[in-house]
């Protein structure tokens, strides 16, 4: 195949790519939209194969086949719950691609038609240079988000001091080795960049607290995009370069997102320590002896059939509990009954962005029953019962009454509107941001102490 | 005068040079065409890169404009689609290990290969998973 086709039919590609993102611009377009994605990427590989570089087979079809028979495994063996950890697993593995592709180009640049070894071109070390940066700090970065959501390392930011200078001082020495690369092209330089990156990787996420994890899995989800680019520019290929700005566009997106869903700032997040002692003052500054109301799975099933319209708020606590299934199944029960209910989900609900929406979605809760803050904010004053189950923070007043409060600005779900707020909680503990939720101690408020799940199917129970 | 032997042998081993250096001529020239269809379409430095930046930038906008028009209910699935469609680095992959000789590059190139397919088939897979279970009320 000659150049200008391969270039011709990589074009084609790229404009499914872009179809596929268009897709997810409504669910019932969003499954051909996938289809799309598939493809393009068909056509990618198959034209890649069918250029004149690709003349021995045999390890690249065994490469696909192990490398497939994994995905596949995983991808149809994960819970949904486990959504955001796969999804960091998966960034790392872009990123150690990006890497092993930059090597290869590095070690044999005469197969990609960029010099010979020792004598590359300029542009394209300085490409490599910074693809393969980016790549390895995607790697150990997202490997890092993995074991943190996985639970194998504490979600809690890992502070030190001197981190940021340390870190600062690092990026420097980094963008010193990649001038230092791209004017010697010293092989010895070339490794020291990529040993550079990866230390720079885990120490750059490290900091970062667990419930932060929804922004920096987007961000990663960038930083994978922006690889492939520098890839992209290194092979003179445009596909990658247009994959790699979409995907990088995405990411940083996602990311905006989900700062704005916290008002935080990204260099606050990026610095980290979010979520420790300084949250946990505050919140000892107004907790007195005051009173809270609690019910059994009894009064709340008592209130919710009594109820015309109910908003339910799910957080993460619902995730952890497992207790989705049994919430639809209260939902449907108040709804055989005449009940109105509806889900409104934060953007920060769940660690990973959209998550939640997932997780109802697997307990078949119809995706026209759930609304986004923007949507359903103004129908709380309206709403007889407000059923927040797993979630603390984001329905915090303090966001908006309190300037002194760490979450202050914080854009959050007006359930103290409602004319009854229902909070199904473990204990009285605080959210992640050890910040005091006063909706606690209001009258319109009952406490249903226990496990969510647990909750939801006694609640269950009672109505029938 | 030297005798007819040595000279039908002087003349074969001429002919043999002959060959050789037209095998190599050839090589070099198969070499040459190669470089000249990777290299001639975009020529290096200047020019080309000025171009790779066109398509970036404007790869930019438009990813820009599609991904805030995506529903944020299906931003997970965004996630794992835009992640399996990163994997299409996968073409820098497949040219390192395409190569008829067996060396490092092309044991990295399939390495890459197989990570990049366990994220191209993860990713297309669990976000039809994910989209499968978006249904309407009934």
């Amino acid at each position: 195949m000659s150049e200008n086709l391969a270039a011709f039919f990589y074009l084609v590609a790229s404009v499914f790519f872009i179809l596929a993102l268009r897709g997810l611009s409504s669910p019932q377009t969003a499954r051909v939209g996938n289809l799309y994605g598939i493809f393009g990427m068909v056509i990618a590989v198959v034209t890649t194969l069918l250029t004149p570089h690709v003349v021995s087979y045999w390890l690249i079809v065994a490469g696909i086949v192990i490398g497939g028979a994994i995905g596949t495994y995983i991808a149809l063996q994960i819970q949904m719950t486990a959504l955001p950890q796969l999804v960091a697993a998966f960034h790392s593995l872009v990123g150690l691609a990006a890497v092993c592709v930059a090597a290869a180009a590095f070690t044999a640049p005469q197969e990609f038609g960029i010099g010979v070894p020792g004598a590359i071109e300029r542009p394209s070390l300085v490409e490599m240079s910074i693809g393969m940066a980016i790549g390895a700090i995607t790697f150990t970065g997202s490997i890092v988000a993995f074991s943190k959501l996985q639970g194998l390392v504490s979600g809690r930011p890992l502070m030190f001091p001197g981190q940021h200078l340390l870190n600062a001082g690092l990026g420097v020495l980094l963008v010193v080795l990649i001038a230092i690369v791209v004017a010697s092209g010293a092989g010895a330089a070339f490794w020291g960049l990529l040993a550079l990156s990866l230390a720079l990787g885990f120490l750059l996420i490290m900091p970062i607290g667990g419930a932060d994890m929804p922004v920096v899995i987007s961000m990663l989800n960038s930083y994978s995009g922006w690889a492939a680019c520098g890839i992209g520019f290194t092979l003179s290929n445009s596909l990658l370069i247009i994959t790699g700005a979409l995907v990088g566009s995405s990411g940083a997106i996602l990311s905006y997102i989900m700062c704005k869903g916290m008002n935080r700032s990204i260099v606050n997040v990026v610095l980290g320590g979010f979520g420790t002692e300084g949250g946990a003052v505050v919140a000892s500054g107004r907790a007195g002896d005051r009173a809270v109301k609690s019910g059994s799975a009894d009064d709340a099933a008592f209130i919710l059939k009594n109820a015309k319209s109910v908003i339910v708020v799910p957080g993460y606590g619902m995730a952890v509990a497992q207790a989705q299934h049994a919430l639809r199944e209260m939902a449907d029960l108040l709804k055989k009954d005449g009940v109105e209910v509806r889900y409104a989900i934060h953007p920060v609900a769940g660690r990973m962005p959209g998550h939640m929406n997932v997780l109802l979605a697997e307990a078949n809760v119809p995706y026209d029953e759930v609304f986004e803050l923007d949507e359903i904010n103004r129908d709380f004053p309206s709403t007889d019962v407000a059923f927040v189950i797993g979630a603390n923070d984001v329905t915090n007043p303090a966001a908006k009454t309190d300037p002194n409060s760490p979450i202050y600005g914080m854009p959050i779900l007006d359930v103290e509107r409602a004319k009854t707020v229902l909070f199904v909680k473990r204990s009285m503990a605080s959210g992640y941001a050890g910040v005091e939720n006063e909706l606690f101690y209001r009258d319109n408020t009952m406490m249903l102490f226990g496990d969510a799940k647990k909750m939801c199917e006694e609640i269950v129970k009672a109505m029938e | 005068m030297a005798d007819p032997t040595s000279l039908a042998e002087r003349a074969g081993g001429l002919a043999d040079d002959a060959g050789r250096l037209a095998r190599e001529l050839e090589a070099m020239a198969h070499q040459l065409s190669f470089q000249a269809s990777t290299v001639g379409t975009a020529p290096v430095g200047g020019p080309s890169l000025v171009y790779e930046l066109t398509i970036f930038v404007l790869a930019v906008f438009v990813g820009y404009h599609v991904v805030w028009r995506v529903t944020p209910a299906l931003h997970s699935p965004l996630m794992s689609v835009t992640n399996a469609i990163s994997s299409v680095i996968i073409v820098g992959a497949l040219i390192a290990a395409g190569p008829a000789a067996f060396g490092f590059a092309k044991f990295i190139g399939f390495v890459a290969v197989a990570l990049a397919a366990v994220n191209i088939f993860g990713g297309f897979i669990v976000t039809q998973r994910m989209l499968q279970m978006f249904q309407r009320r009934k």
